[in-house]
């Protein structure tokens, strides 16, 4: 294994960035000031959870899309311990989203799930994400495994980047910016939410990659042992 | 005797000579052992009458359509389960040993495109006797009906390639093949319902070179991932 303990893993810096992101989005995001808009009301502030999370979802999906091409072009075990990884966490993520979302939802829709094509896409995506792991406990070899989960994920990827990147846009959806609706910069993402909405996205996802590397990292050891 | 000689053939091939011959393999093969086709078509034909019994009335618009699409995705699935697990390990290696891995993808590919396209034309047929069938413009309907059965054989097919890679489970093919086929299947059922109620070409257009997008995608994506499954 060609693998030195990561360096950037390693460092404290961008911990302490986390940290700090993660603090300054909660404070902000339930004391701030937001504009007082009718239905949405105070609900707006679901925007630094729930689409911040969304975000770290599709980065950690989109490294788990990379690191798959990379085994498959140079099959080394480390870069398959990634992918999984970060699948795992975009799974979680996915999760916290949907189910932020879901409340969200049932305050402002009336119902906690519509038929939404960006809802549509969310399931279809998870099931993935489920079938992907499915996949990989079904096969005991680790490299035959590997091999297979990257392939699976890069096919996945790209389907799942079609189902919620491609069709939402041409569908009429609930979401803002979609089928006729305004987009949130339109009217309300204002300076005010924009300074906590992007370090939101950097907190979370730096959280996302935090989580992984220590796993990561977990199964490097595990893998030494029992070598 | 007659191994080597197609062997021999094989070998001194370009690609698509290989891609046809594997086709008229394949199609050799089917006719040999015909029960696995009559019973797909019997898999259809009860599959159709168990919803025939469940419904007894005739169908909204939507539902028609839904319930067809439903009845093809089985019958797909089932139909192109078997294209690869079906292979016996010393076939395997003979076209290992033979053939480019991209010749088998695409002649795989295209023949279940041509099964599937023979199975929808049978399943639309008795579909429509037995159900009374709204259908404003049938001959759109049959080219959404053709573009289904491409995504769905290709997606299906390089599914069915990867598991017989893993452990030769059918159950596999559907946990991985459905979520994947979600986007075609979405598309195809607003494709289908607007011409099932005769919506403008003008409309449909755009979902119908969307479509032929997806479907070009999907038949890359299996041609370029295809070889990393062949090499083992």
């Amino acid at each position: 294994m060609s693998y030195k303990p990561n360096s950037i893993s390693r460092m404290w810096w961008w911990k302490i960035i986390t940290i700090a992101m993660l603090l300054y989005t909660f404070t902000m995001g339930f004391l701030g000031p937001v504009p007082a808009m009718p239905i949405i009301n105070e609900s707006i502030r679901n925007l630094y959870f729930h689409v911040t999370m969304w975000m770290g979802m599709l980065v950690l999906m989109l490294v788990n899309a990379i690191y798959s091409i990379k085994y498959l072009s140079s099959p080394k075990i480390y870069f398959d311990i990634v992918a999984e990884e970060t699948a795992r966490m975009a799974m979680v993520f996915a999760t916290a989203g949907l189910i932020t979302g879901m409340v969200w939802a049932n305050y402002t829709w009336g119902a906690p799930w519509v038929n939404d094509p960006q809802l549509n896409g969310t399931a279809a995506s998870m099931l993935i994400y489920a079938a992907y792991f499915i996949l990989r406990n079904a096969i005991p070899d680790e490299t035959k495994r590997a091999k297979l989960g990257s392939i699976y994920s890069i096919f996945a990827f790209v389907m799942m980047f079609v189902f919620i990147m491609v069709i939402p846009k041409m569908n009429d959806s609930l979401h803002p910016g979609k089928g006729g609706n305004p987009g949130f910069n339109k009217y309300d993402l204002d300076s005010n939410m924009r300074m906590v909405f992007y370090p939101a996205v950097i907190g979370w996802t730096l959280l996302g990659t935090w989580i992984m590397s220590i796993r990561v990292r977990t199964k490097l050891i595990e893998n030494k042992i029992s070598a | 005797m007659e191994v080597i000689i197609i062997r021999r053939t094989f070998a001194v091939m370009n690609p698509t000579g290989q891609i046809i011959h594997l086709i008229k393999l394949e199609a050799r093969l089917e006719w040999k052992n015909r029960q696995a086709i009559t019973s797909l078509i019997v898999y259809s034909l009860a599959s159709i009458y168990i919803s025939y019994l469940a419904f007894r009335q005739s169908l909204d618009p939507t539902t028609w359509n839904a319930l067809f699409w439903i009845i093809m995705l089985f019958a797909a699935t089932n139909a192109i389960a078997k294209s690869f697990l079906q292979e016996s390990k010393g076939l395997q290696l003979f076209y290992y040993t033979t053939l480019h891995p991209q010749s088998v993808i695409l002649a795989k590919t295209i023949y279940n495109i041509l099964l599937l396209g023979f199975l929808g034309a049978l399943n639309f047929i008795i579909y429509s006797l037995l159900f009374e069938c709204p259908m404003v413009n049938v001959g759109q309907y049959l080219v959404g009906l053709f573009l289904g059965a491409i995504g769905l054989s290709s997606t299906l097919t390089f599914i069915s390639g990867l598991v017989s890679r893993a452990n030769n489970n059918v159950a596999l093919i559907a946990i991985l093949g459905f979520p994947l086929l979600f986007p075609l299947l979405l598309m195809i059922l607003k494709y289908s319902s607007n011409a099932m109620n005769g919506i403008s070409w003008v409309v449909n257009q755009q979902l119908f070179y969307i479509l032929i997008a997806l479907n070009a995608m999907i038949v890359m994506l299996s041609y370029l991932l295809f070889p990393y499954l062949w090499r083992e």
